[in-house]
């Protein structure tokens, strides 16, 4: 498979407010901090990470709608970073990026129809007089009734809206696709629905899809491939079903171990995880996770950890294995 | 079997628009045992946090209004009681927790404070003997060093130490029933599991009783004794926590239990249910569910199943139930 | 969630009563319009006809709001009043309102540095008191409605331009902002076809009562002997002249004011009832 997209060693910055009275000593907001990724065509990758850990604000460094301070980020060979606005149009053209909340996403004041023909004509995909056949084959295509064409997003339920910021993102008939924790916000019974129409799409379209959650019993069903991102890094990379079995990073483990299963018969796991992530604002020294890894060495709060690769996995721990 | 703590029966939440009265919540009928943790289940919409809101008679609008037969707790009668006998009550007796605890914590006031008052209100003690009990609530919340944490104002607590606060602000006041609405849905897993085990430590050291509220059935396996599945307003089962997870008999159980990530892990589409809830000022006659039903019949069209006692403990409102065990 | 639905059920219980402040203020502004468009058919008298022998006449059934100093019908100049003051509420409100939103909304769409200059430049025109301005802006003009209606917009853009601009910072960090830009829309779109409308809803509404303050300013002004010269009916222009006889003959002063009351009370109901309409809809 070629390589879509490729991370090298992203840094995103944010000056930090309430740095004392007179703001004299401006501090920075590390939310990225050398994250690296790759991403071939037609491949899922789950992003996964707690609250804070920066997943989102990486996502938006790839699409350049954040600016981010170093690193690289290739599309298709072309380093988009060096923010060349021929590069970035083509990004614009060949990407597309749903979001957490249905509603919020969508212009309030728009129909629905006008959202989706508003994509196809400035992307100019389809002849003008084609474009309302078009936005009726997007609105199929994603389980929506032509007819609600003609309504507002306020009247639609979550999960209606969800599909119609699908179909936007379809509208630019992308190679990737940016999904920014997109069944977080729904029901379980429509969770499914969606990922189900995600799963069929990725099929009949070859996508390659970024899913950016924190859910990892989603990340199991839908990705082929799960990076774990901790306070700006990425800590472990793998093929799903390697990672879930036999994860190498302790906060991969953790993570894995908190999943809220059904099975009445297990209880809750004994406190897979102490503690809570530090601020970005102070990052602890060496390896970020030292403070709360419970197989930390001494030496961990100095250096940083040294990367492992095996095969198609990698992950950043001193320790090449996971101890017992 | 002694006589449950809390006893529900008939509780309904109606909703006045115009001329009209809307059906929000439909008699809610449930017993909560002492030192019993009841989730329940159901999706957004189906009426499950507006129940204990009205359980509590905090009811988030003025044209909404609590209608049933009785709730009785610790020998009132909840729905007898004036306002003033209703405050008095809540706190004391009641305590709730909700989602989002930055919301629900005064950002201007100290967390010792806000356990204290509590305490001083519903227990007379003194300024200082609130203070003491209030560092001793935090410490059973699991906050590091409580002497010093007492005087930080919210802001200077991370997301779930602000939700172990608001425990101990509901915990200072040393209810018997403690309502958790959504109490871990806006933290991180791992954090989750954290205020989940808090939540049964303090069960198995206080003998609190919990109605805890969840979207997630993961959250609510691991941690309640009986579910009860909401839908559209009514209750729809409930039963003890090992046969509702083991053996669900209605059909939306059953179909909430398989759209569960966790279930199948194997199978590549997730399982769903088809269609959408219906909405609450446009119900049909008769099962509410009906319309996503995979096993309705005609029957179910037309009359509304009521909640029978399908087997000892396990009630049902369904008139094509799954079969128990998997006998046919 | 059964909360946002319990919202929803409130708000529908509010549009009750917000359909009754739209209508009656839409029915004063209505009629206000209607009897300023048929002035020349409705009016009794000429407004502008001096009768020497029926100066300062009492209220009576011929001249029903009674005459004035020079023996004009008080009634026919009210009306013919509605003219001006009318067409000053709209053009008055206008300017303003197309100037500060254009700023505001690219001050607050661009930031940096173009943000700060139009900040101070706002804190300086709001140094002024409102009037004190005008009346310097128009000083230098001369008198008239033309040089009343460049005033008004070289000072009341500011309000909206604030309005405006807090909006679209709000509304710029949006997801909806953000997927126009994921999607490649050009800066003008966006901010003219997505954020502009959605930041448009609060200046809609404080147009209205900013109607009622033009018309108090426009009266104000008048009176000054800034604004519409005599012997042009204006009600303000009215009120003032009828001041020196305010103690021998009332119905000089009354009968205008009251008509700028009904008038601006009137806009500040519609401006509610807009308010609480839209407010649902959004």
């Amino acid at each position: 498979m070629t390589t879509l997209l490729q991370v090298k060693d992203l840094q995103v910055q944010f000056p930090a407010a309430g740095s004392g009275l007179f703001n004299l000593r401006p501090r920075k907001v590390s939310a990225v901090n050398g994250a690296s990724l790759n991403l071939a065509a037609g491949e899922t990758l789950g992003l996964v990470g707690e609250s804070g850990c920066g997943k989102s604000t990486l996502a938006r460094a790839i699409l350049q709608l954040t600016p981010s301070c170093g690193g690289q980020v290739l599309f298709d060979g072309t380093d988009m970073n060096q923010g060349n606005p021929v590069d970035i149009a083509r990004l614009r053209r060949e990407t597309a990026m749903i979001f957490q909340d249905p509603y919020s996403a969508l212009n309030p004041r728009q129909r629905i129809g006008q959202i989706l023909a508003e994509v196809l004509q400035v992307q100019r995909k389809v002849p003008a007089a084609q474009i309302p056949a078009r936005v009726g084959e997007l609105l199929e295509l994603v389980g929506l009734r032509a007819e609600l064409a003609e309504r507002r997003p306020g009247s639609l339920s979550g999960g209606q809206c969800q599909r119609v910021g699908i179909a936007r993102a379809l509208a630019v008939e992308p190679r990737l696709i940016v999904a920014d924790e997109c069944v977080a916000a729904l029901d379980v019974s429509i969770q499914g629905q969606i990922i189900n129409l995600l799963l069929e799409l990725r099929e009949r379209m070859g996508l390659a899809l970024l899913f950016i959650t924190h859910d990892l019993g989603v990340v199991r069903r839908l990705c082929d491939r799960v990076a774990v991102m901790y306070l700006g890094q990425i800590v472990e990379e793998g093929p799903v079903h390697e990672v879930f079995t036999a994860p190498r990073h302790p906060y991969t483990a953790a993570l894995i171990q908190s999943i809220a299963d059904i099975d009445p018969a297990r209880r809750l796991p004994q406190d897979p995880l102490a503690g809570e992530p530090p601020s970005p604002l102070n990052l602890p020294s060496g390896c970020a996770f030292h403070p709360r890894c419970r197989h930390a060495l001494p030496g961990c709060g100095d250096t940083a950890p040294p990367e492992h690769i095996q095969g198609a996995r990698r992950h950043a721990c001193v320790h090449p294995q996971l101890p017992c | 079997m002694t006589t449950p703590l809390l006893q529900v029966r008939g509780l309904s939440v109606i909703a006045r628009t115009g001329q009209r009265d809307i059906t929000l919540v439909d008699r809610l009928s449930f017993d909560l045992g002492e030192g019993e943790i009841l989730g329940l289940v159901g999706e957004s919409g189906s009426g499950k946090t507006l129940a204990c809101r009205g359980l509590m008679r905090l009811l988030p609008a003025p044209n909404l209004r609590v209608e049933g037969q009785s709730v009785r707790l610790a020998g009132h009668d909840l729905l007898q009681l004036d306002e003033a006998g209703m405050r008095r009550l809540r706190g004391r007796e009641l305590g709730m927790i909700f989602q989002n605890p930055s919301s629900h914590l005064d950002p201007l006031m100290r967390i010792g404070e806000q356990i204290a008052e509590g305490i001083r209100l519903h227990q007379g003690a003194s300024r200082r003997e609130a203070r003491a009990e209030a560092i001793e609530v935090l410490r059973q919340v699991g906050i590091p060093d409580p002497q010093s944490r007492v005087d930080n104002y919210p802001h200077e607590f991370s997301g779930g130490m602000r939700q172990r606060a608001m425990i101990a602000v509901a915990l200072g006041c040393n209810p018997r029933v403690l309502i958790a609405d959504e109490p871990t849905t806006a933290l991180d897993v791992t954090v989750q599991a954290q205020i989940l085990r808090l939540l049964l430590e303090l069960r198995d050291r206080r003998g609190l009783s919990m109605i805890l509220i969840s979207h997630d059935l993961g959250v609510v396996a691991q941690t309640c004794d009986s579910i009860a599945v909401m839908y559209a307003g009514r209750l729809c089962e409930h039963g003890a926590k090992h046969e509702m997870l083991a053996r669900p008999r209605h059909p939306y159980s059953a179909g909430l239990l398989a759209c569960h990530p966790a279930a199948q892990p194997e199978a590549v589409r997730m399982t769903t249910i088809a269609g959408q809830p219906p909405l609450l000022d446009d119900l049909p006659a008769g099962c509410r569910f009906e319309s996503r039903c995979p096993q309705a019949m005609p029957l179910c069209r037309q009359q509304l199943p009521e909640l029978l006692e399908a087997s000892p403990g396990h009630r049902l409102a369904c008139h094509t139930p799954l079969l128990a065990g998997g006998l046919s | 969630m059964s909360a946002t639905f319990a919202l929803r059920v409130r708000l529908a219980w509010n549009l009750g009563n917000g359909r009754l402040t739209l209508y009656c203020g839409l029915a004063i502004v209505l009629g206000w319009c209607l009897l300023a468009l048929c002035a020349p058919w409705v009016a009794p008298f000429d407004p502008l006809l001096q009768n020497g022998d029926l100066r300062l006449a009492e209220p009576s059934l011929a001249h029903p709001f009674g005459t004035d100093n020079f023996g004009r019908d008080v009634l026919s100049r009210v009306i013919w009043g509605a003219r001006v003051d009318l067409q000053m509420a709209l053009i008055g409100v206008i300017f303003p309102f197309l100037l500060g939103t254009c700023i505001g909304a690219v001050s607050g769409y661009v930031g940096v540095w173009l943000d700060n200059a139009c900040m101070r430049l706002i804190d300086i025109v709001l140094a002024f008191p409102f009037l004190v301005l005008m009346l310097a802006i128009m000083a230098i003009l001369g008198p008239g409605l033309g040089s009343f209606y460049i005033a008004m917009a070289l000072v009341g853009w500011v309000s909206y331009a604030r309005l405006i601009r807090s909006q679209i910072l709000v509304l710029k960090q949006s997801d909806f902002a953000l997927a126009a830009r994921s999607l490649g829309f050009s800066h003008r779109r966006t901010l003219f076809g997505h954020l502009l409308p959605n930041a448009l809803f609060g200046s809609v509404v404080f147009c209205m009562s900013d109607a009622v303050l033009v018309l108090l300013n426009g009266a104000a002004v008048s009176y000054l002997g800034l604004g519409v010269q005599p012997p042009t009916p204006e009600w303000g222009t009215m009120v003032a002249e009828g001041q020196s006889f305010i103690t021998s003959a009332w119905w000089i002063c009354t009968f205008p004011g009251l008509a700028v009351v009904t008038l601006a009370m009137g806009f500040s109901l519609l401006a509610d009832g807009v308010a609480e309409r839209l407010g649902d809809r959004s």
